[in-house]
């Protein structure tokens, strides 16, 4: 049976499927908990294990063995590799990421500063991708073979293989340095909207200033552009296939002798079966962006937690590295655990 | 063996894309490994001639000189080695520990297998340069510890692979036989699921070579992949910037260089996916 049938006219779950989604979800809830106990076991492997010897590393060359035993206290270090682990876990609990041996601050306000910028370039992008990718998609499909279809395909073929660091360096070089048309880099001029969400395109329409609204899309525009273009030829290849896949059905057939005209066909039907096949691809989609996140702040010296990992890796700050990776982790998951629960809503064969 | 392989170089052969793929790769290849004798100015990995810096193309330095008056055109063909070297090894290392874990994990049903799994999907359940930027920022930087940590976050992509194959290649009834007849588990995993599923570790290979010289670039980029004077590519975009817009031979060459190897191994791999594996053939590509 396909998908489209197991709906109901209105588009809601037939009766039944409810109680299986409702399995489904809180089966991958309780996965979610040791999914993260092993990201902190990796993390924790990485920053406690692998440097030969950190406290020395942290002490410097001239330190006496008192000073290096007293720091040993200090971190903890001197106890069992176990009882290290569980400290660290603690500690991660109670939101304690250590101190930045860079702005000689909590890490964890730090990244929480900077959660905001990161997420509202990921969004716009995640955004921006969709839709424009997915309607493309479907045009490729049904004009298979198209001059449109094979300039797509160029595109697709393109996005996937370019760094997206040298794209952002090329779209700076010429929109911004050239034809000076966009600004070079940097969120905002200027001190930005008063901060309630941190998101500033949704602070800057709070506070009604549509100058500095302008002012930080026009930041935006490269930044999301360099993002979109690899999230858009994914989404593009994958709706393309599933709307090739679901134009073959019986139902379409059937739909299209009955009369309904193909556009509705194509739009309305085939795309929905078309995009659950799509939507599992958010979580890799956004996987790479965040991914790119990484050198597309350090190009556009975008204040998130992509240039926060950058400035660390520049310092040797391993707590900021640490808590990077444990925030990107953790977003992440998070992603991946609502593309399963939706994908689950959106097709009822996945229920089982 | 020597059907099979005429075989498939005659279908890659048909299909455009594919060939334009093989075409880059071999390209690359032969570039790396004749990199002193194609190069102009050979000697400008490791000299410099100050006064001659940040020179535009011209017939001498055909895309021009960097910051040390080094040709950029001499030193990208020296980077192709690093990136080969580093693909190479880091996919060969993560197909190494990836697939004996996939089939262990995939034949026997027990804790083992489902902790081998978990182990996997939680390197899977974050992004993979995360991870290496973690453990390469550890490490610190070298071409060692770039395969190191390329190699660490990429097995788990194989493990995957080869577990979900090796679980539909046990209900086959050719598997089903040659256990039936006594068959170790060691003689069923090897010579009867792993032949069966190699085509597609061969196309998950071939676009994870991509993947993975994009990751090594990005590490080379921020620093964490081998240190100056390394003509690692990455590297070379990154130390441009700050002579930009002037000098924009010196960011643009090696960032055309990483785009059109990794384009290379994805038109190959997709090419190979049609060919060897018609179950995920591209719709309606013919």
């Amino acid at each position: 049976m396909t998908g489209a049938a197991l709906w109901g006219r209105a588009g809601t779950l037939q009766p039944g499927l409810e109680m299986r989604a409702l399995v489904l979800t809180v089966n991958r809830l309780v996965w979610f908990v040791p999914t993260l106990l092993g990201l902190l076991v990796i993390t924790f492997t990485i920053s406690h294990i692998i440097p030969a010897d950190p406290i020395a590393f942290i002490a410097g060359d001239n330190a006496t063995a008192e000073q290096i035993a007293a720091l040993k206290a200090k971190f903890g270090v001197d106890k069992p590799v176990p009882v290290q682990l569980w400290n660290y876990i603690l500690g991660v609990a109670e939101g304690d990421f250590g101190i930045s041996l860079y702005t000689q601050r909590p890490i964890a306000e730090d990244l929480i500063a900077r959660l905001p910028a990161t997420l509202e370039l990921a969004f716009v992008a995640v955004i921006l991708s969709g839709v424009i990718g997915i309607p493309l998609g479907v045009l490729a499909a049904v004009r298979r073979n198209s001059w449109l279809d094979h300039g797509l395909r160029v595109f697709t073929v393109s996005g996937l293989a370019i760094a997206a660091f040298w794209f952002a360096i090329l779209l700076q070089l010429l929109f911004a340095m050239h034809l000076d048309w966009t600004p070079l880099q940097g969120r905002v001029d200027g001190w930005g909207p008063d901060p309630v969400t941190g998101f500033y395109i949704v602070d800057s329409i709070l506070a009604g200033d549509l100058e500095t609204l302008a002012d930080v899309i026009g930041h935006m525009v490269l930044p999301t552009v360099t993002l979109s273009f690899p999230a858009m030829a994914t989404i593009m290849r994958f709706t393309r296939a599933g709307v090739l896949d679901a134009i073959n059905s019986n139902y379409v057939d059937y739909q299209l002798a009955m009369g309904v005209p193909r556009r509705v066909v194509v739009w309305r039907y085939v795309l929905r079966n078309a995009l659950i096949g799509t939507v599992t691809q958010v979580g890799l989609v956004f996987g790479n962006l965040i991914a790119n996140a990484v050198v597309v702040e350090a190009v556009f010296d975008w204040p998130g937690l992509g240039l926060y990992a950058v400035n660390s890796i520049l310092q040797s700050d391993y707590n900021g590295i640490m808590g990077f990776t444990l925030i990107m982790g953790t977003v992440f998951i998070i992603v991946n655990l609502l593309v399963d629960i939706s994908h689950g809503l959106i097709d009822p064969r996945e229920t089982g | 063996m020597l059907e099979t392989t005429l075989f498939l170089l005659r279908r890659l052969a048909s299909d455009r894309t594919a060939a334009l793929g093989a075409l880059i790769i071999t390209l690359l290849v032969v570039v790396a490994i004749a990199a002193p004798v194609l190069s102009t100015h050979p000697g400008d990995v490791t000299e410099f001639h100050p006064p001659e810096r940040l020179l535009p193309p011209s017939d001498d330095h055909f895309f021009g000189t960097d910051r040390m008056g080094a040709d950029v055109y001499s030193r990208l063909l020296f980077g192709a080695r690093i990136t080969i070297a580093i693909a190479v090894i880091a996919i060969g290392a993560s197909v190494l520990v990836g697939i004996p874990v996939g089939l262990i994990a995939g034949y026997y049903r027990n804790w083992v297998s489902d902790a081998l799994m978990r182990i996997s999907d939680i390197f899977l359940a974050v992004p993979q340069i995360v991870l290496a930027i973690a453990i390469a920022q550890t490490l610190g930087p070298s071409i060692e510890n770039v395969i190191l940590a390329l190699s660490a976050t990429y097995w788990p992509f194989w493990a995957r692979l080869v577990y979900a194959e090796t679980r539909s290649a046990l209900n086959d009834t050719y598997v089903e036989a040659s256990i039936a007849l006594g068959a170790s588990p060691w003689r069923v995993m090897i010579l009867h699921v792993l032949p069966n599923i190699s085509s597609s570790v061969i196309v998950r290979t071939t676009i994870g070579m991509g993947g993975t010289i994009l990751t090594a670039a990005v590490l080379g980029f921020l620093g964490l992949g081998p240190p100056a004077p390394s003509p690692e590519w990455g590297r070379t975009i990154a130390e441009s910037r700050e002579f930009l817009p002037e000098a924009w031979w010196y960011a643009t060459a090696p960032g055309l260089a990483i785009f059109l190897v990794v384009m290379g191994f994805n038109l190959l791999g997709d090419g190979l996916r049609d060919i060897l594996d018609p179950r995920t053939r591209r719709s309606g590509d013919g």
